[in-house]
């Protein structure tokens, strides 16, 4: 029983892949670095305001990404990765509606100055 | 224990055949609600980044926001989405006690991001920034406030899962919700990069 319990175990962590430790840590400390290189930037006025809003959304965006991979496994799994598919349906709507608005303001803002 | 092999090979093939088991389809179904959340903070962002200049000649973001604070939270967050995750591996090497440690420290962590947003709310509101104060808060206070309920939600349903787990030890069910929350757990710190860099950093530079 207790032979089959470790083939158990060894098997299925191979199959189902629920990240090691190593991928954590990885993840973790590659998150606090993106965290920290906006904070720099913006606390220190290293740049112009354009490089800085394009470096924080770049460093978020990555963040976002090893969380993502990282973190929340969204790599693993059987195919098809329905996750993957209504994440990137989400991530559509999102952009959509932010963009979106921000477009659809900036115009009406620049309509109505006097 | 003859028969194991032969039903371990046969579950293979029923994924292979692309059948989930339940404990999958749970998940799956989680994810769903995760990407409806994403929506919704979706909007939030749109409305605070369009009314973002709206201050009304009252106080604004760059004045009042004291980034040193969000720093400390914004670590204690992270930190604590790699610990839900480090309590999850414990969980899928059948160690309990380690997992229900990592999953307190979890929520420690996340007691002290919520006790330091109270505290920046209580300060702002201290100042005059109120959510009636102007567009601006008025944005600030509902897209920050929803991730804090969030945050709150989150921890009242990890102490239900301990419970339910030194109850009922680890069975496929109380291992899904452990899964799960940690899902939902590294999703809140995923929002919570966003409202660091629109809000708080975008806000101050």
């Amino acid at each position: 029983m207790a032979d089959h319990n470790n083939a158990h175990n060894s098997h299925g962590g191979e199959r189902h892949d629920h990240g090691s430790l190593k991928s954590y840590i990885i993840g973790y400390i590659i998150s606090i670095v993106l965290t920290i290189i906006p904070l720099v930037v913006v606390l220190n006025d290293m740049m112009g305001r354009t490089a800085t809003i394009a470096v924080i959304m770049v460093t978020a965006t990555l963040q976002f990404l090893v969380q993502l991979i990282f973190f929340m496994h969204v790599r693993d799994g059987e195919q098809p990765r329905w996750n993957l598919i209504t994440l990137i349906f989400g991530v559509l709507i999102l952009l959509t509606i932010v963009v979106g608005s921000i477009w659809i303001m900036g115009n009406n803002s620049i309509g109505m100055k006097m | 224990m003859a028969q194991s092999p032969a039903h371990g090979s046969d579950h293979h093939d029923h994924h292979a055949a692309g059948h989930h088991d339940p404990q999958d389809l749970k998940l799956l179904g989680f994810w769903i609600f995760l990407v409806t959340d994403v929506i919704m903070f979706s909007t939030l962002f749109a409305t605070f980044i369009v009314l973002r200049g709206g201050t009304d000649g009252g106080p604004t973001g760059a004045e009042l926001l004291e980034i040193n604070g969000i720093i400390i939270s914004t670590f204690l967050l992270l930190t604590s989405s790699f610990t839900s995750g480090v309590a999850v591996l414990a969980m899928h090497q059948h160690k309990i006690k380690q997992m229900i440690i990592w999953l307190v420290i979890t929520g420690l962590l996340g007691a002290g991001f919520l006790y330091l947003e109270i505290h920046e709310f209580l300060h702002l509101i201290g100042e005059g920034a109120t959510l009636q104060t102007s567009a601006f808060w008025s944005s600030f206070f509902v897209l920050v406030g929803t991730h804090g309920v969030h945050v709150t939600v989150g921890l009242f349903w990890m102490i239900s899962i301990i419970i339910q787990i030194v109850r009922r030890g680890l069975t496929d069910d109380t291992k899904g919700k452990v899964t799960v929350f940690s899902l939902y757990w590294h999703f809140l710190d995923a929002v919570w990069i966003f409202l660091l860099s629109i809000v708080y950093l975008m806000e101050v530079m």
